[in-house]
């Protein structure tokens, strides 16, 4: 049989119930190849006791022909997840003791179905960042390497420590948060699937705040029939979410190898960005191809608003962290330095508590929202929103069900390679991902190939609203011709 | 629009974060770089459109105004950096 950790999550979960594996076994063998992995830096915390106690819940309940969808697999969760009891830190200084009293609800749809936690897996600060590189425990590194070079490589971000152990094996699936491509970019760096449902499929609640009008919870798999399973357990309506809808979570595994024939797929125009690398250009073309091979017809459509979207993102998300950070105050949670007076004490807290990505932005945030410049920053960025979402509307209700786009404008880049005086040259990154946050849309990354120098490459698919079946429908015919790629192991 | 040093330390007040004197020249670049990039949205034709205020249509949930949590101020306080019989501390305020 093969190794365990190189099971897909059905597999595993088929041979689970087929009581060919015990999840001790299947948790044990993770827990090994964490040891082994450290170097990656994926797993900010392992939680080793409390997986296999939950492990050894779930055997009994297989063995008693019982158990959810997700019984006895073994998953990492990002570690903007509260975990109750468990240390959950957003990889920022400022909550590095942070011992959450209660779980993100999101986490307890995973436990509820039986799922077991290996850990808490690494990401850029508070959410905010392309690289993993502005984490408080250090950058998690790529399981992928540029052919014939050991220059490591990052896994994308925020959500880096996630793309990292889905693709190294050391969990079979993770959770993610995508504000701007946190979980579409790391996944297309890492040659796995990363899924950004549509706003409100998945409750907010408990997930550390970052811009809450453009955060979604999501999944990483190494399929995209494991990421149908995992995002069917994690959706779901919860009343302490405002936003989070009230409607029924389609049984997304039955989508996976459903026809696409006659699907109207669009190829938006404005995605031709200047200085694309050829091999992008060619892997979108490839895609589209195999997309019409498979019956789907293929029309150019224009989304004439998409160069607006980074730039109105840089406003709207950093004006809601702002506000959303403002909770870290020294007072409730977290780290406190002492100061003269309360007011000393809110600024040297957070001065110390905060890193440089994250002091940057809340300073954006707080002059776009100031008296004065309200109505010439925020204002016209929530209108230029609007005319992003009516650019997508517009293409919906002339038939089109879904876009296809590359993931990223390149492949991972070095650790270190891309820190440079001006923040802008990292936003750029999710040039291609951020629309879909902008209009509350679902996108999904799927692998497309690998470019010369080895590296993955992936593709997008966006969306309508609360569509993603015909997004798991579209990203099962790519994922069947490009196939899965696995990285060389060298850790 | 561009912001100049007193503006960063301005903000940096209204923020409540400490910068030191040798930070501000930096983040005065840094945060101009950002306001420039943001500025090609003055070229969009904004008039009469609606600001988003909800990306996907619904209506506000309302629930009933009944007490739904509560007598747990242990575990309020648990992760705070000073507390004292369930309150938590902060340096003096009052004179």
């Amino acid at each position: 049989m093969t190794e365990a950790t190189s099971l897909t999550l059905t597999q595993a979960r088929d041979a689970l119930r087929k009581r060919e594996l015990s999840s001790v076994e299947l948790t044990q063998a993770h827990l090994d190849a964490i040891a082994q992995a450290r170097v990656l830096n994926a797993y900010v915390l392992e939680t080793p006791d409390k997986a296999l106690a939950m492990a050894k819940a779930s055997d009994a309940k297989l063995a008693a022909g019982e158990g959810g969808p997700l019984e006895g697999l073994p998953l990492g969760i990002k570690d903007m997840f509260a975990t109750e009891g468990v240390r959950t830190t957003a990889c920022a200084a400022i909550l590095e003791n942070f011992v959450p009293v209660y779980e993100s609800t999101v986490t307890s749809h995973l436990w509820r179905d039986g799922a077991v936690m290996l850990g808490k897996l690494n990401n850029d600060e508070f959410a905010m960042g392309s690289s993993n590189e502005t984490s408080h425990f250090g950058p998690a590194v790529s399981p992928w390497r540029r052919t014939g070079d050991t220059a490591p490589i990052v896994p994308g971000g925020s959500s880096g420590g996630s793309a990292s152990a889905v693709s190294a094996g050391l969990c079979l699936g993770a959770t993610g948060t995508d504000t701007g491509g946190s979980i579409r970019q790391p996944a297309a760096f890492a040659g796995i699937v990363g899924v950004k449902p549509t706003y409100g499929r998945c409750s907010r609640w408990g997930v550390v705040a970052f811009a809450s009008s453009l955060d979604q919870a999501g999944p990483f798999a190494r399929t995209v029939k494991d990421s149908a399973v995992l995002l069917r357990s994690m959706a779901g309506y919860d009343p302490k979410d405002t936003t989070c809808v009230d409607r029924p979570v389609p049984d997304y595994e039955a989508a996976v190898g459903r026809s696409v024939k006659g699907m109207k797929i669009g190829i938006p125009k404005e995605y031709r960005v200047a200085g694309m690398p050829d091999e992008i250009e060619a892997l979108w073309r490839k895609g589209a191809e195999w997309l019409k091979a498979a019956g789907a017809e293929i029309v150019e459509v224009s989304l004439p608003h998409t160069k607006y979207a980074l730039p109105a993102y840089y406003i709207v998300a950093p004006a809601e962290a702002s506000s959303n950070l403002a909770r870290y105050d020294g007072v409730r949670y977290g780290v406190r330095v002492p100061g003269n007076d309360i007011t000393e004490m809110y600024e040297k807290t957070r001065a110390a508590g905060f890193g440089p990505e994250v002091r940057r932005r809340i300073m954006i945030g707080t002059y776009v929202l100031s008296a004065g410049y309200y109505d010439a920053y925020y204002l016209r960025a929530q209108q230029v929103r609007t005319l992003i979402k009516k650019d997508f509307e517009d293409c919906f209700a002339a038939g089109v069900h879904a876009m296809l786009t590359p993931a990223t404008p390149s492949a991972a880049f070095g650790i270190g390679e891309k820190i440079s005086a001006d923040p802008v040259e990292m936003y750029l990154n999710d040039i291609f991902t951020v629309t879909v946050n902008m209009a509350g849309l679902p996108g999904i990354a799927v692998p497309g190939g690998l470019d010369a120098q080895g590296l993955p490459l992936g593709l997008q698919l966006i969306g309508r609203p609360f569509d993603e079946e015909t997004l798991f429908s579209l990203a099962a015919v790519i994922e069947q011709d490009a196939g899965r790629f696995t990285p060389q192991r060298w850790w | 629009m561009s912001v100049d040093a007193a503006t960063v330390r301005r903000i940096a007040r209204l923020a409540r974060i400490a910068v030191e004197d040798d930070e501000v020249e930096h983040l005065k670049g840094e945060l101009n770089a950002i306001l420039a990039f943001v500025e090609q949205l003055s070229e969009v034709d904004v008039a009469g459109v609606e600001p988003m205020t909800s990306v996907t249509p619904m209506v506000m949930k309302k629930r009933e105004d009944v007490v739904t949590d509560g007598e747990i101020p242990e575990l309020v306080v648990r992760n705070a950096p000073a507390s004292q019989d369930n309150f938590f501390l902060v340096p003096k305020v009052v004179e």
